[in-house]
């Protein structure tokens, strides 16, 4: 992959766009890829809107600016359509992923697609079902890479699932619910696929 | 270093991590494993301290840690520590490095070796959190070397060779070590870290030449000098400085070996043949360096000039490097409020006085308070390069980059 793919990760405080993004990015690491993820600092608390960033490419990326025209927009809360512009500088070919429960064609309706790839998945309840609460950020990695294919799926989540292990050293139990989440969203997503 | 080429694949190579400029830097502190480290916590420097505390508590690394009630105190007690002989640091930012003020000078004025990581954020008034100069640009002129990083692995490579150089008997004197605030300090990037071992051998064991607790050599720190000695310790001062650019770039070279990357005063991108140079400090000079290609393929000869070392600016380099171009342009990411631009521009302008062919030169203050500066904004600076050239002159000595007027 040498063209740069850049993704746009929108939430709320507390649903973990940011840790979403560095997953990821540790992931596509992971496959030998060069990796950016930063989120946008703002004023934060939690509900409010927030955004984070990921640049992957197969060469070394330098830029440092803002990421103005995504390829990837994925949304954690569905609430945010709206709110705010979250299709904003996405191209003709983009993909943007939801986490909602509606249809592929009533989200397309309230996005004003204009060409771009639509995924749908329930990411709330399926975080719910399997961790317990609803923490939409962990499903929705699964879906990205269900969605884009930018990474080998068993080696994103052994990758992850190290990543949680270490990060939640103290809350083990809550590492099998997470792969759990990100396999279920993948699999949903892949079932999209035209 | 002049121009710049490195392998892309990351296909086994070691030690490869997803790291922010935080992060990157409190690991290479954890491999320095300082004898004392005193802070106070400041966004976007707090991580640094922060993380490096967890090293502490787990057992990581030998180090003091002192945890004083401000940034003034972190420096007092720096320089205590070192004084009596440790190996000490601290990290700050922004205001607290502004409250260190006093002791800055001090740091120097006793030829201290700290070093310091600084992640460059604006000062207020207004309050803002977010990355520009205009912190350690304000510190220029207190007698610490002052380094610049484009990027966490830089920061990384920086923090490391920096206690090398400080402790460099030529030299003894502090050093800050900066990148730019949130864009670096938070985010994430692949950065090669070294060994452990390697790291520690490279900094080597400290071994002062002086200090207070070494009683078979007493010596005087903080003494007082009136009209009859002060003048002659002040003028000393300027050795190391003179000093300084052949330590870092034998060091850099050194590293290089090491690492395979090597480190100079700057660095050039497509700058041999440039008709059309930016000068840049900090993270935007990844920036350019996605662009410059573009405007090459349009038969457009840009290049870029990122300066590493600030302090001691490297005069008769950046003169040899600029004279005879077509234009040049100078990125500032603070205002001097000197009545002619910023403080990279007044050096340079200075650098190239004795220069036979000048050229015409602009400076752009840009990015103030974190306002980003991308691609668009930087092509319109190549673009009145190419005007500047055909003018033999800027149309404005100074212009401010992405403002709303």
């Amino acid at each position: 992959m040498s063209k740069m793919i850049e993704i746009r990760w929108h939430g709320r405080g507390g649903q973990g766009a940011k840790t979403a993004a560095l997953l990821f990015a540790d992931a596509c690491l992971g496959a030998g890829m060069y990796i950016q993820a930063f989120p946008e600092y703002g004023p934060e608390r939690t509900g409010a809107p927030v955004a984070s960033y990921n640049r992957i490419s197969g060469e070394p990326i330098t830029i440092h600016s803002a990421v103005e025209s995504p390829s990837v927009v994925v949304i954690l809360d569905p609430t945010l359509i709206g709110a705010v512009d979250v299709m904003k500088g996405l191209p003709q070919d983009g993909v943007v992923l939801v986490n909602t429960n509606e249809t592929t064609e009533e989200m397309g309706k309230k996005l004003g697609l204009n060409g771009q790839k639509l995924f749908v998945l329930d990411a709330s309840t399926i975080s719910k079902e399997t961790i317990g609460r609803d923490i939409p950020n962990t499903p929705m990695l699964g879906a990205l890479v269900g969605a884009t294919g930018m990474v080998d799926f068993d080696s994103m989540i052994e990758d992850t699932e190290a990543k949680l292990k270490k990060k939640f050293r103290n809350k083990p139990e809550v590492i099998a619910g997470n792969v759990q989440a990100i396999r279920q969203a993948y699999e949903t997503v892949k079932a999209q696929h035209a | 270093m002049s121009e710049t080429k490195t392998e892309t694949s990351l296909k086994g190579v070691k030690n490869l991590a997803a790291l922010t400029g935080n992060e990157a830097v409190a690991q290479a502190l954890r491999q320095i494993n300082p004898d004392v480290i005193a802070a106070y916590p400041i966004t976007p420097a707090t991580e640094i301290v922060q993380i490096f505390s967890t090293y502490v508590s787990d057992g990581l690394v030998n180090t003091e840690f002192v945890a004083v009630e401000s940034e003034h105190s972190a420096m007092s007690a720096t320089i205590g520590a070192s004084a009596a002989g440790a190996r000490a640091m601290t990290a700050t930012s922004s205001q607290g490095l502004a409250l260190m003020w006093e002791m800055l000078y001090i740091a120097s004025g006793l030829r201290r070796p700290i070093v310091m990581p600084v992640v460059n954020r604006a000062l207020s008034s207004p309050i803002n959190i977010h990355c520009d100069h205009s912190d350690t640009m304000g510190a220029r002129d207190a007698g610490w070397l002052h380094i610049f990083s484009e990027d966490a692995q830089e920061a990384y490579d920086n923090t490391i060779q920096a206690i090398r150089i400080s402790e460099h008997p030529d030299i003894q004197l502090p050093t800050m070590v900066t990148m730019d605030g949130f864009i670096i300090s938070h985010g994430m990037e692949v950065v090669k870290m070294l060994d452990d071992d390697v790291v520690r051998d490279f900094v080597g064991t400290y071994k002062p030449d002086t200090y207070l607790l070494d009683v078979d050599k007493p010596v005087t720190m903080g003494g007082l000098d009136f009209t009859d000695f002060y003048f002659e310790h002040r003028r000393q001062l300027a050795e190391p400085m003179e000093a300084a650019p052949g330590v870092v770039k034998q060091i850099g070279e050194e590293y290089g070996k090491l690492t395979g990357r090597k480190f100079g005063l700057y660095e050039g991108y497509m700058l041999d043949d440039a008709d059309y140079v930016m000068v840049l400090l900090g993270s935007t000079a990844g920036t350019a360096k996605t662009i410059i290609p573009e405007l090459r393929a349009k038969g457009i000869k840009a290049g870029l000039l990122k300066l590493r070392m600030f302090r001691p600016f490297p005069y008769d380099e950046v003169a040899g490097l600029l004279a005879g171009r077509k234009a040049v342009a100078v990125m500032d990411r603070s205002d001097g409020l000197a009545g002619l631009g910023g403080p990279l521009f007044g050096e340079i302008r200075s650098a190239l006085y004795e220069a036979k062919q000048r050229p015409p030169l602009a400076d752009y203050v840009y990015g103030l308070g974190g306002r980003d500066c991308g691609p668009a904004q930087l092509m319109q600076v190549f673009e009145d390069m190419q005007k500047m050239a055909v003018t033999g002159a800027a149309a404005n000595r100074v212009n401010y980059l992405g403002v709303r007027e």
